[in-house]
């Protein structure tokens, strides 16, 4: 079942001052495939838990359109929409045994006792809840209430599932492990999926596609390889993972770009549409793209390390270059091979082209 | 602004036009409220500010100067018994709150009933008690003390009833804001060097500050409308506020003076309450706590430990006194004169009252559900939904916690004593009046418990496609059960011991158990009365253990919810 935004826009009120407002969402369009898992990915008041709660009904948006499946669900209340949330703080019912949380949905839909009682049994031996179906949810752990919220969302069939950042209650440990089930699970099931949080790691690890927010506006809808390595602005190159900035001037342009940077001319085959000849451009680096070797002329600067911290599997290092405000952060990822360097140690940076992508 | 841009309120209203069951319950709640709370109010405002038609402070100037100031020392006694019974009933309930919570003393338990026993009594108990220990034939004064001329009337007497009645009120509050300031607070202050009268004065008191001057305000409103304590004990030498409203409009049928002088009264209790609810609750610490700890409890000596041992089992000594007088003057002969035990009184009762005890049952027994379901239902809209007149629903259904019951009888008579409401003599007075009087409790406890259900449960019914109506049913009602029992129990409780406001609605065809009692205290048949008053309590002691009986059969699986 696809899920389709056209123009979608949530303007709030201020409740005291009826002039005072505040776009949530502004203008979102994305498509969404049957059976793919999409991601809303950005920081916190991006507006990614508001157009989910759109989709979901249970905001509405002021503007724009929702289709589930083609259906046009706009007027559609949330009881009806047949999609399902998993919820941050879980909402399980406290008055419930774990059984009768899981069978709300099918009971509300009229099903009989008995095959309410098979539908459960089934989705609980499939999320290994078996044992715990009489229990209250106050006898279960984090992770056990995890499953039930997400048990119970998945036994209506619904036509879409919704996660609202599900996974921000977990410690880190169990925080893994869910997400990798989550995606096993979504797939097996083959229900579109929509997933929102602001932990790029937990995205990069379920998604199909990612869409970053900021400001309520998309800034980049794509595979989470494209959102790394050819990410569209500055925003997007900065919220996922580490980068470096380095500004220079676009000097040719074709299939591929040449920029001048420390008045040296390099050229890249990765590169926005939106970056003009004559005009500014920037290099993106990510810290595991740049190398770091003894200084000399030719590299692409030269700097002197500030910082440098021993993670056991790397050596992440910050060299503070002349002229430079931000030090550039590189990261070693076989220190004993390559090398150590300590601070005050003066070094050369250079990079592999492929390992570059040019914003404009 | 863009065509298709909705406000919230308005959007409010779209979403409720398509939930014709919700907009209809909402608008009939309104107009309800508007008609048993607001009405009457507005009729006792209008009233004391009309004379033949036409705006006038005539009522006041007239009610002011009315024999030599006799109306302007009864608001000066009320004003001043009000202060003084906040002050010392807040002082004690301080002792006790802090002597159960911080000093570990032995019988916390007991001492928790003893403090909590005057909440279940009818509010003029004090006052009888008042009568059967200090009065001319007094148990104190007369055959311990010896004294034959004892007067138990008049502003001391007062004092020591409303007291006794009101500090546990007091004493609840405070023991949960003691409750909530984190022991280890008083451990690190130890720890930083403090003896135990530094940490004391310096950590402890102020964070209770907050609390102290809330409870102080609350007492000072219940002592403001209390009318069954001033009807026994005041006198004519020492006029009451509330008492001298009424006798205006029952024993000289002058509604307009009446209706000035509870104005009068509406004044400073609703200004008390406004500056309790908008200003000191806003002010209370919210201590920050992390995981439980454990303290060490040693924060208070214990030389003062001992000491505050004292003087709770002094306070407990004086309650069980009232108590024991009480239950000793139902079954003595003649209270004071002869002590033979008999069964007289209560036969007596039964004789006269029993019609009463029927009338009071049916009462209390239709009016509690109600006030109860829509204690729920009103909290749920105020907390959940949005729509307008939300505001004024919240506001109007506490407002009862305000109003002195004088002022709101004075408003029922005056606002359904003739056409189109009239209402007067009839069942359906009294249990309104029970209902919109007792809403508030219902209402508090619904809001605080939905407070705490975090929205995503109810949504999370909603996406598994509830409606409204079946989200209400299947998921919030049962998280609210516990709430809507303990303020079914609270209103039992308060619609078998109330008086204030019904004493002027009761009528030939229906009577209450308490103004029986009250007419009892004033022909001086005291051993009817406490025979009376007993079996009144009886009456509320079996209710409550049927209803805490009920709730642990049918929600005993479900301990957890009821833990609170």
């Amino acid at each position: 079942m696809s899920v389709t935004l056209v123009n979608v826009t949530k303007i709030f009120t201020d409740h005291d001052d009826k002039n005072k407002e505040f776009t949530a969402v502004d203008n979102v369009n994305i498509e969404i495939k049957e059976g793919e898992m999409v991601t809303f990915l950005g920081p916190s008041g991006c507006g990614k838990t508001t157009t989910l709660r759109i989709i979901s009904g249970f905001e509405q948006q002021t503007k724009g359109d929702v289709y589930i499946d083609g259906e046009l669900v706009n007027d559609l209340p949330a009881n009806k929409r047949n999609s399902s949330m998993v919820f941050q703080s879980y909402a399980i019912f406290p008055h419930l045994t774990v059984a009768g949380n899981i069978g709300f949905g099918l009971e509300l839909k009229g099903m009989k006792k008995a095959e309410i009682q098979v539908e459960v049994d089934k989705i609980m031996q499939t999320m290994g809840l078996s044992a715990l179906g009489s229990r209250q949810p106050s006898q279960l752990s984090g992770g056990q209430q995890q499953r039930v919220a997400l048990a119970r969302a998945i036994v209506n069939k619904p036509r879409v599932l919704l996660f609202d950042e599900p996974l921000s209650n977990l410690d880190a440990k169990l925080r893994d492990q869910m997400r990798t089930e989550i995606r096993r699970i979504q797939q097996t099931f083959g229900i579109t999926s929509i997933y929102v949080t602001h932990d790029q790691a937990e995205a990069m690890t379920v998604s199909d596609r990612i869409m970053v927010m900021d400001k309520g506006i998309i800034q980049q809808l794509g595979t989470p390889f494209e959102i790394y390595s050819r990410p569209t602005n500055h925003f997007v190159a900065d919220f996922i993972g580490r980068a470096n900035f380095f500004s220079g001037t676009v000097t040719k342009l074709d299939t591929e770009v040449t920029l001048l940077v420390n008045k040296k001319e390099y050229t890249f085959s990765s590169f926005n549409k939106d970056v003009k000849k004559g005009k500014s451009g920037t290099i993106v680096i990510r810290p595991e793209g740049l190398r770091i070797t003894d200084p000399s002329p030719d590299a692409f600067y030269n700097g002197k390390v500030s910082h440098a911290v021993y993670l056991g599997a790397t050596m992440e290092y910050e060299i503070q270059v002349k002229g430079k405000i931000e030090p550039i952060v590189a990261i070693s990822y076989n220190p004993v091979l390559e090398g150590f360097h300590k601070v005050g140690d003066e070094v050369g940076i250079s990079f592999d082209s492929v390992s570059a992508h040019v914003i404009c | 602004m863009n065509a298709t841009y909705i406000s919230g309120k308005w959007h409010g209203l779209k979403k409720l036009s398509k939930d014709p069951l919700l907009l209809g319950i909402i608008i009939l709640l309104l107009l309800s409220l508007l008609l048993f709370i607001i009405y009457p109010l507005w009729k006792v405002c209008v009233v004391s500010f009309q004379v033949d038609g036409h705006f006038s402070f005539k009522n006041f100037t007239d009610v002011m100067t009315y024999s030599n100031g006799y109306y302007l020392k009864a608001l000066w006694n009320s004003l001043w018994m009000g202060v003084a019974t906040a002050s010392i009933g807040t002082f004690i309930a301080y002792i006790f709150a802090y002597s159960l919570t911080r000093a570990n003393i032995p019988g916390r338990k007991f001492f928790n009933l003893i403090a909590t026993i005057p909440i279940i009594s009818p509010p003029f108990i004090g006052a009888l008690a008042v009568i059967m220990l200090f009065g001319r034939n007094g148990f104190i004064s007369s055959t311990v003390l010896g004294m034959d001329n004892a007067n138990a009337y008049g502003p001391k007497g007062l004092l020591f009833a409303q007291v006794l009645t009101f500090f546990p009120v007091a004493y609840i509050t405070l023991r949960g804001v003691l409750e909530s300031i984190s022991p280890t607070l008083e451990d690190a202050a130890m720890d930083l060097g403090g003896n135990r009268f530094t940490i004391f004065m310096k950590v402890t008191l102020p964070l209770s500050i907050p609390g102290i001057a809330s409870s102080a305000l609350v007492l000072f409103v219940e002592s403001l409308a209390d009318f069954g304590n001033p009807l026994v004990l005041a006198g004519a030498q020492f006029p009451i506020l509330s008492v001298q409203a009424y006798l205006e409009i029952t024993g000289m049928g002058n509604f307009a003076k009446g209706a000035a002088l509870a104005f009068i009264l509406l004044v400073p209790s609703v200004s008390a309450y406004v500056l309790q609810k908008y200003w000191v609750s806003k002010k209370q610490y919210v201590t920050v706590t992390g995981k439980p700890t454990q303290s060490s409890n040693n924060v208070v000596s214990k030389k003062a430990r001992w000491m505050l041992f004292v003087v709770c089992c002094l306070i407990a000594f004086i309650v069980i006194l009232i108590y024991a007088s009480i239950v000793w003057g139902a079954f003595a002969k003649s209270w004071g004169n002869s002590n033979e035990l008999t069964l007289q009184n209560f036969v007596y009762v039964f004789r006269v009252g029993f019609e009463s005890v029927l009338d009071t049952l049916t009462i209390a027994g239709l009016s509690t559900p109600i006030a109860g379901v829509l204690g729920m239902v009103i909290a749920f809209l105020v907390v959940r939904k949005k729509f307008m007149g939300r505001k004024f629903m919240e506001f109007s259904s506490m407002l009862s916690f305000a109003v002195p019951g004088t002022v709101v009888g004075i408003g029922y008579i005056l606002a359904f004593n003739h056409a189109p409401f009239y209402l007067t003599g009839t069942l359906a007075i009294l249990l309104i009046n029970f209902i919109f009087r007792y809403l508030p409790v219902g209402v508090q406890g619904g809001v605080a418990v939905l407070n705490q259900i975090d929205p995503s449960i109810e949504e999370a019914a909603v996406d598994l496609g509830a409606d409204s109506n079946k989200t209400f049913r299947k998921v919030t009602l049962p998280l609210m059960i516990p709430a809507f029992f303990s303020s079914l129990i609270y209103s039992f409780v308060r619609s078998m011991t109330a008086i204030s406001a019904a004493i002027f609605l009761v009528s030939a065809r229906w009577k209450l158990m308490t103004v029986q009692i009250m007419s009892q205290v004033e022909s001086g048949r005291i051993g009817a009365a406490a025979a009376f008053s007993l079996i009144l309590v009886a009456i509320i002691l079996v209710a409550m253990f049927v209803i805490k009986t009920f709730l642990r059969l049918k929600y005993h699986t479900n301990s957890s919810i009821l833990a609170h």
